[in-house]
């Protein structure tokens, strides 16, 4: 049976978009019950041939695109400019290629849908449809159908089969899951990867060096007010062995200098400085989701993060002054060494980066 | 039509549609299939180009893959990019950088790769919105529902998986902030992290891992689920727009071969076209420019896609809260803007035809579209969905307003803040008004014909204005709205006062059924809508007169001179207005 219900339309009489009438096709949909207006591609021939000229245009112009597309494949230099009206300079191999095969494509579309809208029919025809649900004999057929599995399989009557399948059927996919486990491969030395976060390459004595340059510090080239981006001085050697900015990514600083009496309060504890001469180094990864920040106003001693906008005051411990993030810029403890070049004291004392369940535990 | 009609290549068709029909049995279902009928609109497009913009992915993608090397070892740039020599970057990205300047297109395929992908994304949440507001997921379409929401968000991980993969400073940064969301989940964050990352942050794994995620496992799933989402609409026929001759029980459109056949493969062309042409000569993420990840450098007013958008604004606008459990951490200023508020957003709207469904007492079948208007409540709830998104995505550009603007920062925050909560608030409040006096107007409509705008003056001097009748299509479309009324609360005990067991909830549905309903405006009853018309026929015909009179005494412009045609005795004009010959 035609699901379509196209059987009983066979055959029928009906009305035409040109007013006459004729048979129904099989397989053709009766047209609908609504006002029908000619179009000028119906009732005279010469738009109609018009059209047909158009269609065929548009497909000739876009193999002559296709044409044109190698052309400027082969003849447009990698490197060519060209200017183009409200756009500007751009790469004209991109843009001719972009262009010749973007019309190429885009012309069969426009002439297929010109062909459907004045050359294909546009009456519009009627379908019914069915409810979803099934006839009630057929549920009733699944049901018994179920039944006699259930029956022949034992199912129900074993419930020891049932109840173990179902047991080794949860457990089956705990392999796949455990073998995943070394998709980090655990160095011998490292017990768990909070301990890992916790520890940067900062140690007692560490030189600072600029970030880019690696030259060391001296604490006189740092202007009150200025800003330097560091790293440790051991940072590259070390980047070099393990192959990756894992390192990086939890030991860069920067570093600010104020006038001492700038300096509301640090993270040191009480009766220790942690500066040298107004010299402050704190850690440049966001605690909030670890974006490196280096914005800095030098006259409210704010530090901004570009990616979620927290600022953190310097001069007051770098606490959190607006934004989400919830805990302060971790400060490094810094000095100079004998031939007066900016050294770390030690590690930092609290995490550096976003924060994990297990941060502030010991 | 006999063989013999049929050109060379058609027998070669047939007979090739006979061995496949041999061996399968196709020529059956081609024979219910090929002319099933779809009913056109505008808005029923939305989906098609979001189905078309995947293949364009699809193709440009696999074309990308011919030259991208997903490596994160390090190489030293060597390239045409002068500013750019020298510098130590990964082999993703030096590869990227070779796929934009030197492979002659390959510009071009990346960017007609991020094109599509955002038209894919676009398209689909506007398609969403379109199947909203138009009621078309209520029954029985809420399974292809739940399936397009699944793709919505399927969608959002393809786009930020692809974007992610240049290794540029950009990406990288997305990444960093992607790892710092990991970290706060509780309990297993580090782990999950360390796991994802192959240890710590960047690491030299997570390119390569991306990249199979990104080109087999997200296309995969997206694959399968529009297979299932195109089978599910083919199956269940396509809803309707309410209009003449257009039932519950029937589609009304064209068939697919061959009308809708060349119009929608038409469509298919002129999408992957224009995708092509601006990719073409509108640039899109020009990596070279952001220079290669380091973790320790990022540039001001970086933007994510746009897609991306809200997720990052809720980071930003999430107040600084973090809770200590038992010496533990958890991060909810990470963890509620970008997981907990993404998780209830998409269940939100993956649940929601269930509970209109519930709430509403409704459990027909649902073929004809339903008028925004007519379901105020939907239609403000989803506008109210709208706003808060809005609002998050205003928020993830917050840095660019301020600066635009000259506003400061921290001014946008807390307006944004109290933004995301009380313009969602006002949104509903609005929305549903506006649904409810719209609704108003299409009784006046029924009731009164349509306002034409036209003012008559009676010969006693009264002013009107001219009614006229609706047309078909209006009259039908108005006429399609259903007579909705809240479910009432149940008796708390029956008649032997035996309590209700179903009392509880059935008050709870009352109210909701009241919430959806409770506002409707009626619809005129066929009784008033025959005396209305009645009245209305009665009208025009004591219009006629005064009009054609009017049309007479109106001032016609013959060529060289104004003038007013005479009027003759019974106050019809005498002549007709003339062509210019009268003078």
């Amino acid at each position: 049976m035609s699901e379509d219900g196209m059987d009983n339309t066979t055959g029928q009489e009906i009305a035409t978009s040109g007013g006459t009438t004729t048979e129904l096709q099989p397989g053709q949909h009766p047209p609908a019950d609504v006002a029908h207006h000619l179009r000028r591609t119906d009732s005279d021939p010469r738009a109609q041939a018009r059209a047909v000229r158009q269609v065929a245009a548009m497909f000739m112009l876009s193999a002559v695109m296709v044409v044109l597309f190698i052309v400027a494949f082969v003849a447009i230099p990698r490197d060519a400019v060209v200017s183009l009206p409200y756009i500007g300079p751009i790469g004209a191999l991109n843009a001719a290629m972009g262009i010749t095969f973007g019309l190429a494509i885009f012309l069969i579309g426009a002439g297929a849908v010109h062909w459907a809208k004045k050359l294909m029919t546009d009456v519009e025809v009627v379908e019914e449809r069915h409810p979803m649900k099934s006839p009630a004999e057929d549920t009733a057929l699944v049901a018994d159908i179920y039944e006699v599995g259930k029956e022949e399989s034992a199912f129900a009557k074993y419930p020891i089969i049932r109840r173990t399948l179902i047991g080794a059927m949860a457990l089956v996919p705990i392999p796949f899951v455990v073998s995943l486990r070394d998709l980090w491969l655990q160095p011998a030395d490292v017990t768990t990867p909070s301990a890992e976060l916790k520890t940067t390459l900062w140690r007692p004595g560490t030189r600072l060096v600029t970030d880019i340059t690696y030259q060391p510090i001296k604490a006189e080239e740092v202007p009150v007010g200025g800003l330097v981006n560091a790293v440790p001085a051991d940072l590259v050697e070390v980047e070099e062995e393990e192959g990756n900015l894992n390192a990086r990514a939890k030991a860069a600083v920067i570093v600010v200098r104020m006038t001492p009496e700038e300096i509301q309060s640090q993270q040191a504890p009480d009766g220790e400085n942690w500066d040298y001469e107004g010299l402050l180094c704190f850690s440049k990864i966001c605690t909030h989701v670890g974006c490196p920040i280096s914005l800095y106003q030098q006259r409210t001693h704010l530090l901004l993060c570009p990616c979620h906008q927290s600022m953190f005051d310097l001069a007051d411990s770098a606490n959190v002054v607006f934004g989400p993030a919830y805990r302060r810029m971790p400060q490094l403890p810094i000095t100079v060494d004998d031939e007066g070049y900016l050294v770390a004291v030690s590690d930092f004392a609290e995490p550096v980066g976003p924060s994990f369940w297990e941060v502030n535990k010991s | 039509m006999s063989t013999e009609q049929l050109s060379g290549i058609e027998r070669t068709g047939a007979g090739a549609a006979t061995y496949v029909d041999e061996r399968v049995g196709s020529n059956s279902w081609l024979s219910r299939n090929l002319n099933k009928v779809f009913p056109d609109h505008w808005s029923f497009m939305l989906g098609e180009i979001a189905l078309y913009s995947f293949i364009v992915v699809l193709l440009s993608g696999v074309y990308l893959t011919l030259f991208f090397k997903p490596s994160m070892v390090e190489v030293i740039y060597d390239g045409p990019y002068v500013p750019l020599k020298g510098v130590k970057m990964s082999e993703a990205y030096d590869s990227a950088l070779a796929i934009s300047f030197e492979v002659r297109g390959g510009l071009l395929m990346r960017q007609i790769h991020h094109w599509s992908a955002l038209f894919f994304t676009v398209a689909i949440a506007v398609h969403m919105f379109r199947v909203f507001f138009t009621g078309a997921f209520r029954k029985p379409r809420e399974l292809n529902w739940v399936v397009g929401v699944t793709l919505a968000a399927t969608a959002l991980l393809a786009g930020f998986s692809g974007y992610s993969l240049p290794d540029d400073l950009l990406s990288g940064t997305g990444l960093r902030i992607a790892e710092g969301i990991v970290l706060s989940v509780p309990i297993v964050g580090t782990w999950a992290s360390f796991l994802l990352f192959g240890g710590e942050f960047p690491s030299t794994d997570f390119i390569s891992r991306l990249y199979g995620i990104h080109i087999l496992l997200i296309p995969g799933i997206i694959l399968a689920l529009v297979t299932v989402h195109l089978m599910m609409v083919w199956t269940q026929k396509h809803t309707q727009f309410p209009g003449p001759a257009r039932t519950n029980n029937n589609v009304v459109g064209y068939p697919l071969m061959p009308v809708y056949m060349a119009k929608a493969g038409g469509f298919f062309f002129l999408v992957f076209g224009l995708i092509t042409m601006i990719a073409g000569i509108v640039q899109i993420n020009p990596i070279w420019i952001f220079g290669p990840y380091t973790p320790d450098q990022v540039s001001a007013g970086t933007q994510p896609d746009w897609y991306i958008g809200w997720l990052d604004g809720a980071l930003r606008l999430m107040p600084p809260v973090e809770w200590s459990i038992f010496g533990y951490t958890l991060s909810l200023n990470v963890l509620v803007p970008a997981a907990i508020i993404p998780g209830l957003v998409f269940t939100a709207a993956a649940i929601y035809p269930w509970l209109e469904a519930w709430a509403t007492g409704d459990k027909r079948e649902h073929h004809l579209l339903e008028r925004p208007r007519n379901a105020p409540t939907r239609t403000a709830l989803g506008v109210m969905a709208i706003t808060f998104y809005t609002v998050l995505w205003i928020a993830g550009g917050n840095d660019i307003i301020a600066v635009g603007f000259d506003l400061s920062i921290n001014f946008m925050i807390w307006l944004l803040r109290i933004s995301l909560i009380a313009l969602p608030a006002i949104a509903f409040w609005l929305t549903r008004r506006i649904c409810l006096s719209l609704q108003r107007r299409d009784r006046e409509k029924l009731l009164h014909g349509r306002e034409t705008g036209r003012i008559l003056r009676l010969p006693h001097g009264e002013f009107i204005e001219v009614h006229a009748p609706l047309n078909d299509t209006e009259r039908a479309v108005i006429e399609a709205k259903p007579d909705s009324k809240p479910i009432p609360i149940p008796p708390e005990t029956d008649s032997s006062g035996v309590r209700n067991p179903k009392y509880r909830s059935g008050r709870v549905r009352a109210r909701l059924s009241r919430f959806f309903y409770g506002d409707t405006i009626e619809k005129p009853t066929a009784d008033q809508i025959g005396h209305a018309d009645e009245h209305l026929s009665d009208d025009v015909e004591f219009e006629k007169p005064l009009l054609e009179r009017e049309a007479a005494a109106t001032v016609v412009h013959d060529g060289s001179v104004l003038h007013k045609p005479s009027l003759g005795e019974d106050g019809h004009p005498s002549e007709a207005p003339d062509s210019g010959d009268g003078r």
